[in-house]
């Protein structure tokens, strides 16, 4: 039994909650749109691209999975750079991740003034972008290099070490220097993830019969900040596939005897100087696998903590 | 008692407060409307359940990778400021015998000499890192209010969409970026690197999170009262969100200052400080001095600003959760 004045009414609400969603759009809008086409439409541009073969300028024609197979089996760059890449990820990724859990949960146990300065001195080298001549120099290969200086001071080694063409040590050093640079933004919400765990919770877990620091840690911190240990994650994951820059920074590109050349290095070879961007995108499809593909695995271990 | 600022007295019991960052932490309230005090830990020892030698091998791993982080930053400001003798001595020193400025003012010299005048340099750095942070807190925060606190269809798939993509290499975007920077003609121009602040998935992940703890009754009170939503979201809504854009400033300077060399820009007088810097110092050994001073000058503008909002990253970072 609708009369003409309840229609109006309803017909009111509705355009009032049209235009209710009217500033939501203003307010969510440009967002969303730079994100879809910035974030998101690059995972299907690239899907789509790698289909097919494209240089820029001329009309992309379609290939099917040449690009694929050409990648997986006539590549041998390309599988050497995968090499790498999983190498790296594998050993800078969980490692990174300990450190930021280690490092943030001893600093927690300080008290809060030098709590504020060691987080300062141990994030303060991921706030330093500029720092790679750094590395060089101390990793320089003559024997004014700082390191081979010291060594060779110390009698350890007799002859100066190239470090960054030696392929024996290339590695190493890389590993060295991303460690170093590792405790960003994953460190920071560790910190202050362990600020807000429950401190009744440790109380309680003493009465119950928690016996040690390593006991509170798994059964209570650990489970306590599942939410931030994610996050953690999540980033670290995505950061470990992406190490390119800094080696290019520092071993320079090509590296010697492509030992540290990564996919991040192929993509930017193929893509940015010979513009063969249906090869190129294959090896960003790639990548997009890869790291959500880790992702899902870890948040798949993580589950079961404390469970 | 009065002397020791951390001790207070509620309920006729001693209780010291304690401490966030490097300021003091906003008092709690519990359901009664007391206000919480939880008690100050001391250094090592005062917890239960703590071993002194679980102490000592938490010390000396603290130690060890403090020296760790610590060393290129004392070698690097050390031999900024050598002098150009110190520099070539075998074996190398770590310390910094007789410290001298010369380096700094050579730095000062080699740019006003540079090709492009390295004020342009500067002037480009300062201009991204405050466009781009600009553009990145406040579309940011804007998107993060409704995704929080209104309803309406495909919230939550937005969500999801924005918390898949943090997982995401982000890196192996960037050749489709390049495509689509191109088909919008603007390849070389500032337009590449400023536009993409405003869609970063990051900044709304971490403020929708800090805004989901903001209170709803705030909020239906005001507009009971007649105000509007965007009054509501620019006079209400943001100023309590402090910590948050304080913590995207903190990430996003460090971002666009550290911005070197960028597969966007090719002319020179677009370029950065960061990109000039490097080529400065891939004048090689000779330059050692100033390219050490040059990572010094670096440094400072990005560790002054994790020093000043310190306190307000923890708040937020604190609810960055993710749920499984």
């Amino acid at each position: 039994m609708k009369s003409k004045n309840d229609a109006l009414k309803i017909n009111k609400i509705k355009k009032s909650k049209r235009f209710e969603n009217l500033d939501v759009v203003i307010f969510l809008g440009p967002f969303l749109v730079v994100f879809f086409v910035f974030t998101i439409l690059p995972v299907f541009i690239s899907l789509f691209i790698s289909l097919t073969n494209f240089n820029m300028l001329e009309f992309p024609d379609f290939v099917g999975l040449a690009n694929y197979e050409k990648l997986f089996l006539n590549d041998d760059i390309f599988s050497l750079a995968m090499q790498n890449t999983l190498i790296l990820a594998v050993i800078t990724g969980p490692l990174s991740y300990i450190m930021c859990f280690a490092f943030a949960w001893l600093i927690n146990e300080v008290p809060p003034k030098p709590r504020a300065f060691l987080t300062l001195l141990f994030y303060a080298p991921s706030l330093a972008g500029g720092f790679a001549y750094v590395w060089q120099i101390m990793f320089s290969g003559d024997s004014y290099g700082y390191i081979n200086g010291f060594l060779m001071g110390l009698g350890i080694i007799s002859d100066p070490i190239l470090w960054l063409k030696d392929e024996t040590w290339m590695f190493t050093v890389c590993v060295i220097i991303v460690l170093w640079q590792a405790l960003g933004t994953t460190f920071l919400t560790f910190i202050a993830g362990l600020q807000t765990v429950d401190r009744s919770l440790y109380e309680a877990g003493a009465v119950d019969g928690i016996k040690n620091r390593w006991q509170e840690l798994y059964f209570i911190t650990l489970p306590s900040m599942r939410g931030q240990l994610l996050f953690g994650a999540v980033l670290n994951i995505s950061g470990s596939f992406g190490i390119g820059p800094v080696i290019t920074a520092i071993f320079g590109f090509p590296t010697n005897g492509y030992a540290l050349h990564t996919i991040m290095h192929h993509l930017d070879d193929y893509g940015t100087v010979r513009f063969e961007m249906g090869y190129a995108c294959a090896i960003a499809t790639i990548l997009f696998v890869i790291s959500f593909a880790a992702n899902k695995v870890f948040q798949f271990v993580l589950g079961r903590i404390g469970k | 008692m009065a002397k020791n600022k951390n001790v207070v007295v509620v309920d006729g019991v001693v209780q010291k407060q304690e401490t966030v960052g490097i300021f003091r932490k906003r008092p709690k309230y519990d359901a009664e409307g007391r206000e919480i005090h939880y008690k100050k830990k001391k250094l090592f020892k005062s917890r239960v359940n703590r071993s002194f030698g679980g102490d000592l091998f938490m010390f000396s791993f603290l130690l060890i990778g403090g020296l760790f982080m610590a060393i290129p930053l004392v070698f690097a400001i050390s031999n900024s400021l050598k002098p150009l003798y110190e520099l070539f001595l075998f074996p190398p020193t770590l310390f910094v015998k007789n410290p001298t400025v010369k380096n700094y003012t050579d730095l000062i010299n080699i740019m006003s000499n540079s090709l492009v005048p390295m004020s342009k340099y500067i002037f480009n750095t300062v201009f991204i890192t405050v466009v781009g942070t600009t553009l990145r807190v406040i579309f940011g925060t804007m998107a993060s209010y409704p995704l929080s606190k209104r309803n309406f269809p495909g919230k939550k798939v937005i969500m999801q969409t924005v918390s898949l993509s943090l997982m995401f290499a982000a890196p192996a975007a960037t050749i489709a970026n390049y495509m689509t920077m191109s088909a919008l003609g603007w390849i070389d121009t500032y337009w590449s690197l400023l536009v993409p602040a405003i869609g970063s998935s990051m900044a709304v992940y971490l403020v929708k999170n800090f805004v989901d703890g903001f209170p709803d009754a705030v909020l239906e009170a005001a507009r009971i009262d007649g105000t509007g939503e965007f009054r509501l979201f620019f006079q209400i809504v943001m100023p309590n969100l402090k910590p948050a854009w304080m913590t995207l400033i903190v990430f996003a300077v460090q971002e666009y200052w550290n911005m070197g060399a960028n597969i966007f820009i090719y002319r020179e007088e677009l370029k950065t400080l960061n990109y000039a810097l490097s080529q400065v110092a891939a004048a090689g050994i000779a330059r050692q001095g100033v390219a050490m001073a040059i990572s010094v000058v670096m440094m400072i503008v990005p560790v002054i600003t994790f020093v000043i909002t310190q306190s307000n990253i923890l708040e937020t970072m604190a609810t960055s959760g993710m749920k499984d």
